[in-house]
């Protein structure tokens, strides 16, 4: 149970840590004021997720590592995200979206996470929840607006959800940890999400006029750890710079 | 400053100018729909969009580090700070927008170059230290230049004033805090910090401006309460302030000609190079080119977004305005 749990943990706080990154290249860069102060007060919700996340893995894990040992001192095959949320920006469009699938799913998940048995699980998710809820809002809102905007933005958007759409279905993926977690009343299981994903998803993408694409395939490789695409490597080269140039120093 | 040698120009005379540099006088606010000069209005919108121009571009050089900060918490500090200066922006672009010119005009002019931002952005943050540096030195100088423009005569300004500084005292004391980490940490973190001082010192003395005492601009902005102290006042109080700080962190500043005056009890120091300031002002600092690309690039890739978004809400008030005629 032990692994299962470090695990399930590690994959809660590196979607976070790996997302928020993403986000946070938005700084200084995003189309509008108003959005980029919005980009970064996700980026730091998420930061502050990732830091109770990965706080409760190096607990569990008890090998004396910390949260920052965890982000910046692991090789991409340690990693547990999903590759949806280590896929580049591209444009605002595909930010949005991305962020969008993301926060159809997180919500769904923390719902279920706020009744775990394990009550530190619990009140992470209790308090990264209020965050959430009011991520989905911002992305919600966002991806329709631009959905049923001009011809230009319908368009982005519309190949927003057809380049992502396939990365959102590893979010469901399910394997035997998912299940040991799931007996102990932990955690439920991520494809039991799937149906409370989907209702958000038609209804949201629905009023944004856009197609949900038909195809059923979805990637996979990041949560199980067994195969990342290549930008996760490119990121954590960043990411870990410092703390690799200049090992052991306290910054 | 971050307001670098703004022109300050009268054009009115009269009773009514009488009156309103009585009001100013006596200490009161003007607000936007109260009669001012021409050139008061035209003053203080060069002013405060170049200072909300600088919150904008001043978000870059420390951008620059935020995926590359050395643990989560320092990551999260510096892109609450950055997210700070973004806000700062906004607020004062609002402020201008009460003087009758549109945040999208303002950005146009900063766009194009027309209008400038503080020499400082110009600078590149080449270490992490730079971002210590910044907070420490650089919000440092902004501070002692804003505190006192709480008190400005223009209302909206004043009071955009107050909310920036509450912020401004977290950027100098993280940007402190990282300096005092490297400074007791190891060799290359003392030689990481020696070096972002030397590059640093000289361009934040450069932020108050060139010497004011024969600067005509000065007189009527100071007359006017747009400008409270003179940049020389001001600069020496930074000195003041901030070479006990380095001794503190046993850092050198860079400068041979540095020392305490016995009798006035406050520093001597080198004048920065005023040369490279003017050439930084006119574009040939060592990030101008990078630092207005990257704005362009941004206000660019992002016109599809606005448009789509404007698009989106005439639909829906179109949409509201048919349902109420349907429900009529
Ligand atoms: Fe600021
Ligand atoms: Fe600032
Ligand atoms: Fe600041």
């Amino acid at each position: 149970m032990g692994d299962h749990l470090f695990e399930f943990l590690l994959r809660q706080g590196d979607n976070t840590l790996i997302l928020s990154h993403r986000i946070s290249e938005w700084c200084g860069h995003a189309p509008i004021i108003e959005e980029d102060i919005a980009l970064a007060n996700i980026a730091l919700d998420l930061l502050g997720q990732t830091q109770m996340w990965l706080g409760l893995a190096a607990e569990v894990e008890g090998a004396g590592r910390s949260a920052d040992d965890l982000a910046m001192l692991r090789d991409a095959w340690d990693f547990r995200n999903a590759i949806l949320v280590e896929r580049p920006n591209g444009d605002f469009g595909q930010t949005m979206m991305r962020q969008f699938l993301f926060d159809a799913y997180h919500v769904e998940l923390l719902n279920r996470l706020a009744n775990s048995t394990d009550e530190r699980i619990a009140a992470i998710a209790a308090k990264s929840l209020k965050e959430v809820e009011y991520h989905f809002e911002r992305s919600a809102t966002t991806v329709i607006a631009l959905g049923d905007g001009s011809e230009e933005s319908h368009a982005r958007m519309q190949a927003a959800l057809d380049d992502q759409w396939t990365f959102a279905g590893e979010l469901f993926e399910t394997d035997a940890g998912d299940h040991a977690l799931n007996d102990a009343g932990i955690a439920p299981l991520p494809s039991e999400l799937r149906a409370g994903f989907n209702t958000r998803a038609i209804a949201v993408l629905g009023d944004a006029t856009l197609n949900i694409p038909e195809t059923t395939f979805a990637h996979s490789g990041g949560r199980s750890g067994k195969r990342h695409s290549e930008h996760l490597g490119h990121l954590l080269t960043q990411m870990q710079w410092l703390q690799r140039a200049y090992p052991g120093a306290t910054w | 400053m971050y307001a670098q040698m703004v022109k300050s120009e009268n054009t009115d005379s009269g009773p009514e100018l009488d009156a309103f540099q009585a009001r100013i006088d006596a200490g009161e606010k003007i607000e936007p729909k109260d009669w001012m000069p021409a050139g008061y209005r035209k003053t203080l919108i060069r002013q405060i969009s170049q200072h909300a121009h600088s919150e904008i571009v001043g978000q870059l050089p420390e951008g620059n580090w935020i995926t590359r900060a050395p643990t989560l918490e320092r990551k999260a500090i510096l892109l609450a700070k950055v997210q700070d200066e973004a806000g700062h922006g906004l607020y004062l672009y609002c402020a201008a927008e009460t003087l009758g010119v549109s945040r999208d005009e303002l950005t146009e002019m900063l766009l194009d170059g027309r209008m400038k931002y503080s020499s400082i952005f110009n600078y590149p943050t080449l270490t992490w230290a730079d971002i210590g540096a910044i907070g420490w030195l650089v919000d440092g100088a902004a501070i002692m230049n804003q505190v006192p423009l709480q008190r400005t005569s223009y209302g909206p300004y004043a009071r955009a004033m107050v909310r920036i500084c509450k912020e401004e005292s977290f950027h100098q004391r993280q940007g402190y805090d990282i300096m005092m980490k490297m400074a007791q940490g190891s060799e290359a973190q003392k030689r990481m910090a020696q070096d972002a001082l030397n590059r640093y010192w000289y361009p934040s003395l450069m932020m108050f401006g060139p010497s004011d005492k024969e600067s005509v601009h000065s007189a009527q902005s100071m007359s006017w309460r747009i400008k409270i102290n003179s940049n020389d006042e001001l600069r020496q109080k930074f000195v003041d302030q901030t070479v006990p700080q380095a001794e503190y962190l046993g850092l050198t500043v860079p400068d041979e000609n540095l020392r305490l005056d016995p009798e006035t009890g406050h520093y001597k120091f080198s004048e920065p190079d005023w040369t490279e300031f003017f050439e930084v002002l006119n574009g040939n600092g060592p990030c101008n080119k990078e630092r207005l690309e990257a704005r362009n690039k941004a206000w660019d890739d992002g016109q599809w977004v606005r448009d789509g978004m404007m698009a989106h809400a005439r639909k829906k008030a179109a949409r509201a305005a048919s349902a109420k005629v349907v429900a009529e």
